[in-house]
């Protein structure tokens, strides 16, 4: 062109190097060659390349792909790791199958074998929503304790775990509390005097007027799952009304708002995701926990 | 506006004038869908596209009733990169707080837990945190820049007239629908490619305007060769056409209606995704910035390009080592493992040709190192380069199976994009910001130099705080996820793995509010800059055929 600066290489002063002779909007180039090191390192990295297809599988065909000589393959690895981990836990995985529940509880080994297994599978699958410790929160019951909505043998834990609460497992743990202010099947005073029957046996102070007129309602609506006295029924999962447990608050408002609601968690089967023993532990774990029953 | 050369005096150019038509028509097609469809979601979207339209139609109505839009192609266009430089600081802005909201969600899960208010979820956040900071904030300053180094390596002005205007202008409505629809809870769950496919047409169109504009004008330039920024800037603008075409390819459940279904399913998809996603990072945060660095750097420190040889061979290289290099983001999964295989060892290979940039970069300073001590601004583009050095060494590291197998998943790769995205992208776009904004509105200097003395050392300080606290977070809790009890049972669940990278969170979330002060900082100088009297003459080291325009 005729900037005749695009068409001379000049020497930098500074480096002794020539330029390209390109010039543009004042931004000039050095004929520097490539940096050895560099090159060499580049070169260097294509050999471990070609050294790396040549030992692992690597490039694809037609039909099928190159196995590489070393024969390395994740799937065989996979194999291989899932039997070593089957020998480290040795005899009593194996064990854990053919034994009864209370088998596992007289046996030191055999517990303290489960009470591992049970803590592991307990942390990445239980503590979502029991929380870490077991204690659970608001909706989500406590496992630390001695008050068992489905009981708390080891036995009942272990079916609870295996067929879950309201999942979609046929078999599974089911009631349900109506809702009856949400769906009508009380009035709103009704409602309040059955909150003040309750709080009452629990074992609290309640208006006495109102607590009549609840005792009449609670005859005719609570009785067939909460019982006479409102012990509960751990066959229905009808939580008993007279301890300090409260799954959703034990305030009046938490009260009132579970009889106009009626709500109830769903609880996840387990048995399709674990194996029958891992099950097992899992009760072991949970019960061993517990103040059991 | 200068006076016209070329058009009639009364009627706008034909470019604006059909510019304007194409308003008209988006905003009436935009009515429709937003009238026609029962889905609120795209009701929602459609309303963004109308307003958009409407405004721009409103505001051409009065620009060519008083005769705007015509200009002088013998004047740089210099307003549609003002512009670009103000978008690029507002946009660093708000992606950097809302990363810094969702770090603080990390750190303290339950104080920043917002059940009522659905669109502060993290989950509807995080993408709204890496789109405003890699295609916001980097989309913007690699399209301003883009625009600045083609006009002056090539001598020319812009090619298309208005259109430079349409693609700014259409890439903010392109972000905007972005950012509202993450909000709104409106993805396609495909990483870094969250937007639906509506939105996705709209970046099509806005993208190939782009290209226009820059081929355009390369093929109108004035100087015999093409300099190997714009190889950069081509390559960036041409790789991502391809990736975004190829990933996004989807079938819409309806005309109206804003879900869509992917082309590919299962490991296809996966692996699809991935090509698209690493190569984002190659083509989107590599190659453009390194466009960047190649015109910034040598224009800075007054000093010749150290390697015209290197910068060929590595820009080559890169191009085709790159585009390989996806799979090595599924390892140790339902890939084929020979496609990992490739993938780990095209990450490989890749080493050399990334540094070559950095090389090219450092080694340009040879007989100016002294500017490092004198000038922040250098300071911010050695740092760059030293990031992107060590970002692109940590890369192929990652890619070895064994490596990626304690590293996947984990904090470490956090550590790992910010480092690259922070340091490299961050502070490369920081000096040419710092460098432009004097030029572009004729000031002799920015307004204070020890203010970016301060951004720089907050920031990196920022910068160093987060890398470390996720290398900590990431091969500690990478460690816990691997560990077995002694009967052969997982030691550690993984709500524990996360309780303990709480001080790691904490400290992540400091260095992010640092980095988002520097920012702040910045923006408050440039705009004290923007607002100094105006320099008597531009002080450009060479003089310009072309003159930038007011």
């Amino acid at each position: 062109m005729s900037n005749p600066e695009n068409n001379a290489p000049e020497r930098d002063e500074h480096t002794g190097v020539d330029t390209t002779g390109h010039v543009w909007d004042g931004i000039k180039e050095l004929d520097n060659p490539l940096p050895r090191w560099w090159l060499w390192i580049f070169y260097g990295s294509i050999v471990v390349a070609i050294v790396y297809w040549v030992l692992m599988p690597a490039w694809p065909g037609l039909h099928g792909y190159t196995k590489g000589l070393l024969g390395a393959s994740d799937r065989v690895n996979v194999t291989r790791q899932l039997a070593e981990l089957n020998q480290v836990r040795g005899a009593e995985a194996a064990r854990l199958k053919s034994v009864s529940l209370e088998q596992i509880e007289r046996d030191p080994t055999l517990q303290a074998y489960a009470l591992a297994q049970g803590q592991s599978i307990f942390g990445d699958n239980c503590a979502t929503c029991h929380g870490v410790g077991g204690t659970g929160s608001k909706g989500y019951p406590n496992l630390r304790d001695d008050v068992w909505l489905w009981g708390g043998t080891l036995e009942d834990i272990r079916h609870t775990i295996e067929v879950g609460v309201r999942s979609e497992n046929p078999a599974a743990r089911l009631s349900q509390m109506p809702a009856f202010g949400r769906d009508g099947m009380l009035t709103s005073a009704q409602v309040d005097d059955l909150t003040e029957y309750v709080v009452r046996i629990s074992g609290r102070k309640a208006n006495a007027a109102a607590v009549a007129r609840g005792a009449q309602t609670y005859a005719e609506q609570c009785v067939a799952c909460h019982g006479p006295q409102g012990l509960g029924d751990k066959a229905l999962g009808a939580p008993n009304l007279t301890d300090r447990d409260w799954l959703y608050g034990s305030e009046r408002a938490d009260i009132r708002g579970q009889i106009w609601n009626g709500r109830g968690g769903v609880m996840p089967t387990w048995g399709k995701r674990f194996d029958p023993e891992t099950i097992k532990a899992l009760a072991v774990y949970i019960h061993a926990n517990a103040a059991g029953q | 506006m200068t006076q016209p050369a070329i058009n009639p005096p009364d009627s706008a150019p034909w470019g604006a004038q059909a510019l304007y038509v194409f308003t008209g028509i988006g905003a009436f097609v935009a009515f429709l869908m937003s009238a026609l469809t029962q889905d609120p979601l795209f009701r929602f979207s459609s309303l963004i596209f109308l307003t958009a339209f409407l405004l721009a139609a409103g505001v051409m109505t009065v620009g060519i009733a008083n005769g705007r839009f015509r200009y002088d192609p013998n004047r740089y266009e210099d307003g549609v990169i003002r512009a670009g430089v103000i978008a690029t600081l507002f946009w660093a802005i708000a992606g950097l707080a809302a990363g810094a909201l969702i770090a603080a969600q990390l750190a303290w899960p339950r104080l920043f837990y917002f059940p009522e208010a659905g669109w502060l979820n993290f989950g509807r956040l995080r993408p709204l945190h890496t789109s405003g900071v890699i295609f916001a904030f980097g989309g913007n300053a690699l399209i301003a820049t883009s625009f600045w180094v083609v006009q002056r390596t090539c001598k020319a002005r812009l090619f298309g007239g208005i259109l430079p205007w349409f693609v700014f202008w259409g890439y903010q409505l392109f972000l905007v629908l972005a950012a509202t629809g993450y909000l709104a809870g409106i993805t396609q769950s495909r990483e870094y490619a969250e937007p639906e496919w509506y939105v996705d047409l709209w970046l099509t169109i806005v993208w190939v305007a782009y290209l226009l504009v820059f081929l355009g004008t390369l093929w109108k330039r004035k100087e015999p060769h093409i300099y190997v920024a714009n190889w950069f800037y081509l390559a960036f603008i041409v790789t991502i056409a391809v990736l975004h075409l190829v990933n996004n390819a989807a079938l819409p459940v309806g005309l109206l209606n804003h879900r869509s279904y992917s082309a590919y399913a299962g490991v296809q998809d996966a692996l699809v995704q991935w090509w698209y996603g690493h190569n984002a990072v190659g083509f989107f945060l590599t190659a453009g910035f390194l466009g960047m660095m190649y015109y910034f750097v040598p224009k800075r420190v007054e000093r010749p390009v150290y390697s015209y040889r290197l910068s060929i061979v590595h820009f080559w290289s890169l191009i085709f080592i790159y585009i390989w290099a996806g799979p090595h983001h599924l390892h140790y999964t339902a890939l084929p493992q020979w496609a990992q295989t490739l993938g780990a060892t095209f990450s490989i290979m890749l080493w050399m040709p990334s540094w070559g940039g950095m090389i090219n970069g450092l080694m340009t300073l040879s007989g100016a190192w002294d500017k490092l001590r004198t000038d922040a601004v250098v300071r911010m583009m050695v740092v760059a380069l030293a990031f992107y050095g060590m970002s692109t060494f940590e890369g192929p590291l990652m890619s070895i199976r064994e490596v990626n197998a304690l590293s996947h998943y984990t904090d470490w790769t956090i550590g790992h994009v910010h480092s690259g995205a922070l340091g490299w992208v961050g502070f490369i776009s920081f000096a040419a910001v710092y460098c432009m904004v004097p030029w572009l509105w004729k000031k002799k200097g920015l307004w204070s130099d020890r203010l970016v003395e301060w951004h720089f050392w907050i920031a990196t300080t920022g910068i160093l705080l987060y890398i470390a606290a996720m290398w900590v977070s990431g091969i500690m809790e990478g460690l816990m996820w691997r560990e077995y009890t002694p009967q052969g049972f997982l030691a550690n669940s993984f709500v524990e793995t996360v309780s303990a990278k709480h001080i790691e969170n904490v400290i992540r979330l400091v260095g992010g509010l640092m980095y988002l002060s520097g920012a702040a900082i910045m923006s408050y100088n440039i705009w004290r800059t923007i607002r100094m009297p105006s320099a008597q003459t531009l002080a450009a080291p060479t003089a310009p055929v072309l003159i930038a325009a007011e």
